[in-house]
């Protein structure tokens, strides 16, 4: 049985969540903040065209690097730092148990 | 004044085959849409991408999708109000509704039914200061008349598509144009990618890249702006500056017409017929919420076919009605067109 593993994400008031997420779901951040009824819209769906869900990497977990549709989008959104992420890029996997996130402010 | 029975705000997919499910109880229909075209987010967000889960359609492109709503619905004689947002709404002595758009039209029904899905495309704004402040003042976010920047100083900022084909239009317009991108990469057409690649090379325009435009500057208009390119920070005497990041949707000033709001939803009752908390105003698809929503093209068409039928009680409160199915009773347009199952030969065989 795969194991659920654990995310920290603090939100756009400083407020810390636990979320713990399925790895046998095909679920990627952004759904699993929607899961758990943040504030993280998904406009485009995921598909790296709106960038809704960009948020900072606090912790050093070896993330996939970013496709060429996620630099792209990220070099158009807003309040861009060097651990930007878009979540609906990252997908739920053992290698991230544990990440920590912060959200980025809404556009 | 524009006068119909049902009007409908949000010509997304939800919007559109409310049009049919009205026609079926011969109810006329007029759609407001602030996009230009109908279709919604399938045709702003996703025309070319396939939907495989729209019932009986293994795969099929949203655009085609809406392409076949429009086909469908097109008997039924639609109106539109296109490139228009609805922004107010009140009600007359005699209980029907005056929407107003932003551009004045005015349409007047006894029902309304808001399809707004996410809400209205709005552009997306760097958050820059005193953006707010120099907007007509030298900032624009769409294109109206290309004709207003004839010899004028345009900056452009953005990657993608919008920003590539406006640096080559305007090219042709304006005195000088400068593009600015945060990276060198552009995600475009690669045929418009190589015309402003040409154009840099020739001299014709300024590609400042990899580079971010940092303030606005200007009294009581914009005259210049200045960028950070990798440190440093170079200042560019403009009249205009266009920032072209794409649309983003906002709910907009629906929010404000006094209907319950939740996550970003209009509330409605779903276990009668979609009604919001002021009687005569409808919500369906992706813009309502209730407990067990799901943002989906089939639950949309769904909520349109039961919402027509409470609309048609309100319309015609004297009349009974039964429900038909077009197999048997056909689809007849207001058009004039007939559409009808052949119908079966008796024949005497000796
Ligand atoms: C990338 C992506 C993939 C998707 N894939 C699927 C899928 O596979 N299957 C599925 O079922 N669904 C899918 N969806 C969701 C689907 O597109 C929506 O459920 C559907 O578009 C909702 O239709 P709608 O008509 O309710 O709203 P929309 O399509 O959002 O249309 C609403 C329209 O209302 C207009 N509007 C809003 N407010 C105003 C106003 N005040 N004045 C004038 N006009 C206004 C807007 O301009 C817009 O055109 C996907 C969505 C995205 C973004
Ligand atoms: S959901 Fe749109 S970019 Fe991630």
């Amino acid at each position: 049985m795969p194991q659920d593993i654990t995310i920290y994400l603090t939100d756009r008031e400083g407020e810390l969540h636990t979320l713990i997420a399925p790895t046998d779901m095909q679920m990627n951040l952004m759904e699993i903040c929607k899961a758990y009824e943040l504030p993280v819209e998904g406009t485009c769906g995921g598909m790296a065209m709106c960038a809704s869900c960009q948020c900072y990497v606090e912790s050093d977990h070896p993330l996939p690097e970013r496709s060429d549709d996620e630099e792209a989008m990220l070099s158009e959104a807003f309040y861009v730092e060097e651990n930007s992420r878009l979540g609906c890029q990252i997908q739920m996997t053992d290698a991230i148990d544990g990440l920590k996130i912060r959200l980025a402010p809404s556009e | 004044m524009i006068k119909t029975d049902i009007l409908i705000i949000g010509a997304g997919p939800t919007g559109l085959f409310t049009v049919f499910e009205a026609g079926l109880l011969q109810l006329k229909c007029h759609l407001i849409d602030s996009l230009p075209m109908p279709g919604g987010q399938c045709a702003e967000i996703y025309p070319k991408k396939p939907i495989y889960d729209i019932p009986s359609h293994p795969e099929i492109l949203a655009g085609d999708l809406v392409k076949n709503l429009e086909q469908q619905i097109a008997p039924f004689q639609p109106g539109y109000t296109l490139g228009e947002s609805a922004v107010s709404i009140e009600k007359t002595a005699e209980n029907e509704f005056i929407v107003t758009t932003d551009k004045g039209t005015q349409h007047q029904a006894p029902v309304v039914a808001i399809a707004g899905g996410l809400g209205t495309f709005e552009p997306r704004k760097p958050p820059l200061k005193r953006l707010d402040f120099f907007e007509d003042k030298g900032v624009s976010y769409i294109i109206k008349e290309p004709e207003m920047y004839r010899d004028k100083k345009v900056v452009i900022a953005g990657g993608g598509d919008s920003a590539l084909d406006w640096t080559i239009f305007l090219e042709n317009v304006a005195a000088s144009v400068t593009l600015i991108h945060r990276r060198n990469e552009f995600r475009g057409a690669l045929d418009s990618v190589e015309k402003v690649q040409h154009l840099k090379n020739e001299g014709r325009i300024q590609l400042i890249t990899p580079a971010e435009v940092t303030t606005l500057e200007g009294e009581s208009k914009l005259t210049s702006i200045s960028v950070n390119k990798e440190g440093e920070i170079l200042k560019i005497d403009c009249d205009h500056f266009i920032p072209l990041f794409g649309l983003t949707p906002k709910l907009g000033p629906i929010a404000n017409w006094g209907l319950e709001i939740e996550k970003n939803a209009i509330k409605v009752d779903n276990t009668l017929d979609y009604q919001t908390n002021i009687p005569g105003i409808y919500a369906i698809g992706d813009v309502n919420t209730y407990p067990g929503k799901l943002k989906l093209i089939l639950c949309g068409f769904h909520e349109a076919t039961l919402m027509c039928q409470s609309a048609f009680k309100k319309i015609h409160p004297e009349k009974r009605n039964v429900l038909k199915y077009t197999t048997v009773s056909g689809v007849s347009g207001f058009d004039g067109s007939l559409k009808q199952a052949a119908k079966s030969t008796i024949k005497t065989i000796e």
